[in-house]
Formats: C-alpha cells, sequence, structure tokens
C-alpha cells in the first residue's frame, strides 16, 4: 500500500515497537495517530514526530475498555480523517514474571485475552465496515513467535496471539470479495520493555532494536499488497545470524 | 406510531414496509428482503458520519446546570442548543430553560473543558467555542460528552448504540439511523448481486429542539462532503440504467442539495445545504429512498412526498400505523422504490 497520505493508527504507541512505527510512518509521509494509555510518554512519542515535521496525533485510550473504542475511533477520524492502516500492537503480557498455566489466575487469563484478543476486533470492528465502505484498507496483527510454539510460561499470551492470528484469517476468508486486507506479522525478538519484562536475564546486546524492526515492518507494510490477505509472516527469520 | 424503547437484537427481522410509487402500491417485508428488492447495478448511498458525543454537561459560572447539544460545526465553532437542569428522561419539550447566557458567558465541563459563548441565537440556540481544539478538543469532547439521549429509550444510551456498521466520521448530531438496521451481512450479499456501494458524509443534526417553533425551523443548514468515488459511481449507475438509492433523508440531503447548488450536476466536495423537499420536487440524483419510520412530521413526510404521492404515503402509513409497526430511531424501516416485485397487501388507485 502506498503510505504517503495515507491515514495510520498504532495502538500501544507510547514505547517499544509502537513508538518506532509511529514515527517511521510518519517520516514516510503518513498521517499517524498513536494510540496508547500513558499520557506523558505518548505525547512524547507525538512531540518528537511533530520536531521532525511528521504529523502526528495522541489519542489516550485503553484498548482493553469496551467503552474507549469508539472515542478512539471516532477521534482518530475527526483528527486525520480515514483510516487505512490499522496497526494492533498494543498488547499486554499478563503477570509477570510469566506464571505456569497451573499458577495462572483465570481473571488474568481473562485480562489478557480482553487487551489482546477483544480490544482489537472492537476496533477493528469500528474501522473494518469505513473500510469495506471506501474498499481499501489494512489491518495489521502484530503477532508472536509464541502464537505458534508452546512456550512454558507463555500461555496466556501465547493462546491470545494464536486467537488474534486466527480473526485475522476469518476476517480476510469474509471480507475476500472487498479490497480490505488482513496481516499477520511476528516482528521476533525485540529489546523493549516487554522483553525485559518476560526475561529479565536476557542478553539485551543480541536482540534487534525496536526502530530497525519497525522500518522492515513498514517495508512489508508497503510491498504488502503482493502477499495474501490473512497470511502470517516473520520479520525474525530475516535477520541476519 | 410506537416507539422502540432499547435497540434490538436481530437487526434482519426488523420490519420493512415498502412502498413501490410506480405500481401504487405497498406491502410488508423485513429487513433481510432488502436483498432481492434492488436491482443488479442500482446504487446504494449511505452516510458514512458516525455519531458525535453531542450532550455535554456542564455549569456556568454561577454553578447552574447546563446541557448543551452540538447541532453543527460551523469551523471553529458550534451551533449549540441549551437546556437547564434534568436529564433525558424528561421529555426535550418539558426540560427546563437554560441558565441565561450571554456574549462572553463561559460554560464549563469537567475540569478540562470550557466554552465561551459568542452569540446568543435565541433562548434555546447559542454559538459557543471551545477553549481547545485537535487533540485536547476531542479528548475532551469523548471524554465528557454521550450521545443525545431519547425519553422514549429506557436507559442511557452508549455511544455504540448509536453508530451505523460502516460509521467513519463523526460529523453527526444525532444517528443517521436509517443505516442502522443494514447489517454487513446484508450488504456483502448485495455487493455479490452486482448492487454498489457508495457513501457522502453528512452532518444529520438535531430531531428535535424542545421548542415547538424551532422545531418548525428544522432541518437546519448541514454540512456535507461528497467523495469523487460517489460522483463516478453515481454517473456509472445514470449511464447503465441502473438506480440510486439513497439510505436516509440525509444522504438525499447531500446528493440533491450537492446538484441543486451545480445546476443539478452531483459535484466533487464539501458543502452545506439547507434544501428541503416537497411534493413534486425536482430530484436530480435519487430514485429511491430507504428511511426509518417515523412520526407524520410536516418535513418528513414532505420530503416523502418527493418519491411518492400523498394519498399512497397516507395509506401505506395507515396500514403501518394499524400493524403495530414501531417508529424512531431504532424502530422499523420503510423503503420507497420502483418495480418491487413482492406481493402487494394493497394496490391502491392511480
Amino acid at each position: 500500500m502506498m503510505i504517503r497520505g495515507s491515514g495510520a493508527l498504532v495502538t500501544g504507541g507510547s514505547e517499544g515497537l509502537g513508538a518506532a512505527l509511529a514515527k517511521e510512518l510518519a517520516k514516510r509521509g503518513a498521517r499517524v495517530v498513536v494510540v496508547a494509555r500513558g499520557e506523558a510518554k505518548l505525547h512524547e512519542v507525538v512531540r518528537a514526530i511533530r520536531r521532525d515535521g511528521g504529523d502526528a496525533h495522541a489519542v489516550v485510550g485503553d484498548v482493553g475498555d469496551k467503552l474507549a473504542t469508539h472515542a478512539i475511533a471516532g477521534a482518530a477520524a475527526a483528527l486525520i480523517g480515514s483510516v487505512d492502516l490499522l496497526i494492533h500492537n498494543a498488547s499486554t503480557l499478563g503477570p509477570v514474571p510469566l506464571p505456569l498455566l497451573l499458577d495462572t489466575r483465570c481473571e488474568a487469563l481473562q485480562q489478557v485475552l480482553e487487551v489482546n484478543v477483544v480490544g482489537p476486533f472492537r476496533l477493528s470492528k469500528v474501522i473494518v465496515g469505513g473500510m469495506v465502505l471506501r474498499d481499501r484498507g489494512l489491518v495489521v496483527h502484530v503477532s508472536s513467535d509464541a502464537a505458534v510454539e508452546a512456550y512454558p510460561g507463555w500461555g496466556a499470551y501465547g493462546a491470545s496471539k494464536a486467537a488474534h492470528d486466527h480473526l485475522v484469517r476469518v476476517w480476510a476468508a469474509e471480507l475476500s470479495a472487498t479490497k480490505v486486507r488482513f496481516l499477520s506479522v511476528d516482528p521476533g525478538e525485540m529489546d523493549t520493555r516487554m522483553h525485559k519484562d518476560a526475561m529479565p536475564d536476557a542478553d539485551t546486546s543480541q536482540l534487534a532494536r525496536p526502530v530497525d524492526v519497525a522500518r522492515r515492518l513498514v517495508d512489508l507494510i508497503a510491498r504488502s499488497d503482493a502477499m495474501p490477505s490473512g497470511s502470517r509472516s516473520s520479520l525474525s527469520v530475516e535477520v541476519a545470524p | 406510531m410506537n416507539a422502540t424503547s432499547w435497540p434490538r437484537g436481530a437487526v434482519l427481522a426488523e420490519r420493512l414496509l415498502w412502498i413501490d410509487p410506480t405500481a401504487h402500491a405497498f406491502g410488508d417485508a423485513t429487513v433481510q428482503d432488502m436483498r432481492a428488492l434492488p436491482r443488479e447495478g442500482d446504487l446504494l448511498v449511505v452516510n458514512d458520519a458516525a455519531t458525535l458525543p453531542a450532550s455535554l454537561c456542564g455549569h456556568t459560572e454561577d454553578g447552574a446546570p447546563i446541557e448543551v447539544r452540538l447541532a453543527s460545526r460551523e469551523r471553529g465553532s458550534w451551533l449549540c442548543i441549551v437546556f437547564g437542569a434534568g436529564d433525558f428522561h424528561t421529555r426535550t419539550e418539558d426540560r427546563a430553560p437554560a441558565p441565561t447566557l450571554r456574549a462572553g458567558s463561559v460554560i464549563r465541563f469537567g475540569d478540562t473543558l470550557h466554552a465561551r459563548v459568542d452569540r446568543v441565537v435565541s433562548s434555546r440556540q447559542v454559538v459557543v467555542q471551545f477553549d481547545r481544539d485537535g487533540d485536547a478538543l476531542w479528548a475532551s469532547l469523548y471524554g465528557l460528552g454521550r450521545p443525545i439521549q431519547y425519553a422514549h429509550v429506557k436507559a442511557a444510551l452508549p455511544l455504540f448504540h448509536v453508530q451505523t456498521g460502516y460509521a467513519s466520521r463523526p460529523w453527526a448530531a444525532e444517528m443517521p439511523s436509517a443505516g442502522r438496521p443494514l447489517a454487513w451481512s446484508l450488504l456483502l450479499a448485495l455487493k455479490a448481486r452486482g448492487v454498489h456501494l457508495a457513501r457522502v458524509t453528512h452532518a444529520a443534526g438535531l430531531s428535535s429542539t424542545g421548542d415547538e417553533r424551532l422545531d418548525a425551523t428544522l432541518p437546519w443548514p448541514e454540512r456535507f462532503d461528497i467523495p469523487e468515488d460517489t460522483v463516478r459511481a453515481v454517473a456509472a449507475t445514470k449511464r447503465s440504467g441502473g438506480r440510486i438509492i439513497a439510505v436516509g433523508t440525509s444522504v438525499v440531503r447531500a446528493l440533491e442539495g450537492s446538484a441543486c447548488q451545480h445546476s443539478g450536476r452531483l459535484t466533487v466536495g464539501e458543502g452545506t445545504t439547507s434544501l428541503l423537499l416537497g411534493p413534486g420536487a425536482t430530484l436530480h440524483v435519487v430514485d429511491g429512498l430507504l428511511t426509518g419510520i417515523h412520526e407524520r412530521s410536516a418535513t418528513h413526510f414532505a420530503l416523502l412526498q418527493a418519491f411518492a404521492e400523498l394519498p399512497l404515503l397516507e395509506e401505506a402509513y395507515g396500514h403501518a400505523e394499524r400493524s403495530d409497526y414501531q417508529g424512531h430511531e431504532f424502530g422499523d424501516s420503510c423503503l420507497i422504490l420502483g418495480g418491487v416485485s413482492l406481493q402487494a397487501r394493497t394496490r391502491s388507485r392511480p
């Protein structure tokens, strides 16, 4: 898709990959709405983008809150016009250190599913209708290899990511007669706060930087017209050893 | 007409009164039957305006409670309707008058948002400017505002109950409700049959002000935006003999308003229209209308008469009233379109 001149909404955009994606998209000429719960860090990201001449807006909101859905989508449309690119990047690991399933509280699993599956579903639901009407749009789910591999301790998070991957496939199947497209992308391991929370003892010098991953992910989005809607791809396999 | 007191679950099972002005016939159907009613090559035009959280409760400088309803946006300022104490459980026409406002009066909403009165139009109408714009204004509006509520609805409606399935741009003071029953399964089935879809954005305004004299002046001038794709789709449909079916009177206003301003030609771009259609009006663009079943208010019924003659409308509406059709925002629907192939309930004399 054409990034320049498009309207993009990135959730979880106050730090890590989300912030890097917002910056990269703005650098390439997209009008960007950045969504996050933390107001201070979110405004910092938006200020940084504007300082570099980019077009960015902050919408403070919690993807896990049902009543925030229309507030996020409505404010985004008011600020940037139509949303052509929706990136579901916000997600929660749930409790850390990562518990075994036998030690996971049911409420913790529910909360992870609410933020990582139901919340993005709600946001897609209110944004994709307009995309179908305009007959263009791309929805990207930032997935994880935990959606595919069974890592001990990653049960709640992995199940939520696998569920979201599956929703992506069904969205694509249901809207296959339209030009609205859906992708899941596993960005690979990165040096982010989430990674530190999950694996505090990992050697971060070996990890990809979010800014580099964001560049590759936006490259992928730019040439995504050739990829089948509903498909899942991984950026980690492209990393040089 | 009975008003529906809460959104019903199964929209496709809601009732559809169809009126065929060419065959002088009408009959009963369900929204689900809409799948078969437009013909291949017809164009369904919807209003993609999302409903604003247009009702804001605040206080004047003297601490008097006030409800401000955003009716329309005029560049940086908003034309509003104001009420005093009370909430939606009281019918709009019974609401207490707003505290006295003057140019320069300040209204405070929550801790963050202030509005300054620019101009007092009448005791119910003021033009205000907010003290913030951009990101901060929209955060405040969505944080503090609620959709306009209805006395006939049993509880406060959250924003998600007053949106269509394709709502995109927050322009509408109240829900463009004709499109509310159009589930995507229905729209995609129509698309698969070769019925095309297009959109306009029309800032649907208030349905009522609570003041009889003011209500008689509704609808007020409303903003619209006609995208290039839509102008192209309308032209292609007309060329191939298809019909343009407006979903909602707001779409009729946008399409015909644009055409009226450009010598009968639908034209790309934004505008404001105060067009009122009535019996015998020349329609430049629209051939058919899907609308909600509403009270027989003068303006709504006058607009319907641009599509069908009064005796047929009277007969069909009388039938709907006797047959317990539901009215208002969450009520049943009415399609006025020629060439309906369903079994007619009544064929009235031409």
